[in-house]
């Protein structure tokens, strides 16, 4: 509204469009841009650089520039080992379990939303779907260890009521690909009806409107109107996602499962592999290979999911 | 609506019937564990966890906040790290953003694909590791907790969309005024862009009060543990609370149990009590985000 009267007054004035700026407000400008540059070279550039570590024997004594090269040692000492098929088969498999189903969910729930018809009912419904996604992984991994303590847990009580034995819950990892995307789904599934919901309900109506003279009902229009109206975004986010399945919830994998060792078979991912290396290695070499092993293959990734994003929509992708 | 009949109920009410299953999934472990901080310690031991407390007591809560300083000063040092990150976020990611909102800025593509690089390649979890404690000395500092998160792409390019939504004359008009960069994005950007603030002041307070990472990577001094990082480490040992405060008799039982969910009650209360307040704002930040990057 503010800006509707404010664009009005502009054109009162009867100013032109804004096409060129003069030096001294280009200088003003780049002064705004200071900070942030100044923060993404800290914080961002520099540890790119710190990657060279990867062909280095770290040494803390040396620092990054001292430390001597070793060529493509730690990444042999990396793919050598059992544990390189193990994070990356684990990362990419719960990511794309995660993925198919969180979304799926998310757009059958933002279609039955979209059936509400009562304001004060919906607003209640978004509240409280998206209330898990503001909880931090760490109150998420008390919520879970309610449910799967081995003594107290409501699911080995009910087990005991029942008769049956208690599940010690945090060594078994066969139960552990379900309970991970569980947790992920109720972390974040409220979260994507939202987007999906916001895009249903920008759709215009029209459509509707001559689908019911036409003698459709409710459910045939969310077939064959809202299913494909959302199937681009469907596929942009489906596949922007896609670029990100080389990145673990470091949250999810390390605290949710209590960092059982017992459960690494299934729950060690390459976030948390590297932050163990992290913090017992001597030889930060190695766990700066896994790390770029993980950006460089996330980076095809992105690039290639952009690339497909734009051939979908050309509005689309991050670049 | 042109057809509604009794089919049309129909659907509403499953809708909501469904709807109103689900939210019940939604809050029953939120419940859960507030029933459990509820709960008297023996009847836990006795009869298990339950989602109604056997016994209601508030004994864990004043253990909490009465007998030990631990929780306090992990909330002080939370209540910091949000309030100081936040605003230091806000006003740094606004003023590039609004740079870069400005079509005829020369640097603008620039600084565009700088920013927006970081989103796609990092140098990963050790080389900022290696800098952090090594190169810049912020081991085991407050300001680690602070200034690497302050400023992200994301963020940056979502304020940026929103600039770029105002129309240009209304700047054309300061500019012939004669009025600075500075003071346009001063006195007529920032407010015509109050929502896009409130929104990213909320996502930036959320992850910082949520952010137990940065303090399980960097920080050991026992004095600088912020609220969520306390949790993670009373999931796996809630009896160092005990060990540290030397405060229970031994004739009492040392409520462990009941002490660890209400401290996950406590960390994670002020959130939801804030958010329902700013959730139009979230709401709209992401759908902008979603949908256009």
């Amino acid at each position: 509204m503010e800006t509707a009267v404010l664009k009005k007054s502009a054109k009162e004035l009867g100013v032109k469009k804004r096409v060129q700026i003069n030096k001294k407000q280009n200088k003003q400008l780049l002064v705004l841009c200071l900070p942030a540059i100044a923060f993404f070279i800290t914080f961002a550039y520099m540890p790119m650089y710190g990657i060279i570590l990867a062909f280095k024997h770290y040494r803390f004594d040396k620092g990054i520039l001292g430390s001597s090269f070793v060529g493509f040692d730690n990444f042999v000492f990396f793919f050598t080992s059992q544990d390189a098929l193990r994070v990356t088969r684990n990362t990419v498999f719960l990511n794309i379990l995660g993925i198919l189903l969180g979304m799926s969910i998310a757009v059958i729930l933002a279609m039955i939303l979209n059936e509400v018809k009562s304001r004060p009912a919906i607003k209640t419904y978004q509240t409280i779907m998206l209330m898990p996604h503001f909880l931090s992984m760490s109150i998420v991994a008390y919520i879970v260890f309610g449910f799967l303590n081995m003594d107290l847990g409501i699911f080995n009580v009910w087990l005991k009521r029942i008769g049956m034995e208690p599940i010690m819950w945090y060594s078994e990892p066969k139960y552990w690909i379900t309970i991970l995307t569980s947790v992920r789904l109720w972390h974040n599934v409220g979260y994507s009806t939202l987007i999906y919901y916001a895009a249903i309900i920008a759709i215009d109506k029209e459509y509707y409107e001559s689908a019911y003279l036409d003698g459709a009902g409710r459910f045939k229009a969310a077939i064959h109107i809202t299913l494909p109206m959302l199937m681009p975004m469907i596929s942009v986010l489906f596949v922007m996602n896609m670029g990100r399945i080389f990145h673990a919830d470091f949250g999810l994998f390390n605290l949710v499962t209590l960092d059982s060792s017992m459960l690494y078979p299934v729950t060690d991912v390459i976030d948390t592999y590297v932050f163990r290396m992290l913090k017992s290695s001597t030889n930060l070499g190695q766990s700066t290979a896994v790390s770029l092993y993980q950006s460089f293959v996330g980076f095809i990734l992105v690039i290639i999911t952009n690339i497909v994003a734009k051939k979908i929509d050309s509005d689309n992708g991050l670049f | 609506m042109i057809r509604y009949n009794w089919v049309e109920k129909l659907y509403s009410v499953l809708a909501n019937l469904l709807m109103i299953v689900l939210c019940i999934i939604f809050v029953v472990p939120l419940i859960l564990v507030v029933s459990i901080s509820l709960d008297n310690i023996d009847e836990i031991y006795k009869f298990g966890y339950s989602f109604l407390p056997h016994k209601l007591t508030f004994d864990s809560y004043r253990f909490l906040f009465l007998k030990t300083n631990t929780v306090l000063n992990a909330y002080k040092i939370t209540i910091f790290i949000t309030a100081l990150g936040t605003t230091m976020g806000v006003i740094f990611t606004s003023m590039t953003a609004y740079a870069i909102s400005i079509k005829a800025f020369r640097y603008r593509k620039m600084i565009s694909y700088f920013i927006i690089f970081t989103m796609m390649f990092s140098g990963g979890m050790v080389a900022s590791y290696i800098f952090m404690t090594k190169y810049y000395n912020l081991g085991n500092t407050i300001w680690v907790l602070i200034l690497p998160g302050m400023v992200n792409a994301w963020n940056i390019i979502l304020m940026r969309t929103f600039f770029m939504s105002i129309p240009d004359t209304i700047f054309e008009a300061a500019t012939i005024d004669g009025a600075s960069e500075y003071r346009i994005y001063l006195t007529i950007a920032t407010p015509l862009a109050k929502p896009a603030y409130a929104t990213i002041a909320l996502f930036l307070s959320l992850a910082y009060w949520n952010d137990w990472f940065k303090a399980m990577l960097y920080i050991s001094n026992e004095k600088l543990i912020p609220l969520q990082y306390l949790l993670v480490r009373m999931l796996k040992n809630i009896e160092e609370l005990q060990k540290a405060e030397h405060v229970m008799d031994s004739a009492q039982t040392f409520p462990s149990e009941t002490i660890r969910m209400a401290m996950a009650v406590v960390a994670a209360g002020p959130m939801l009590f804030v958010f329902p307040f700013f959730q139009k704002y979230f709401v709209k930040g992401l759908t902008v985000g979603g949908v256009k990057g």
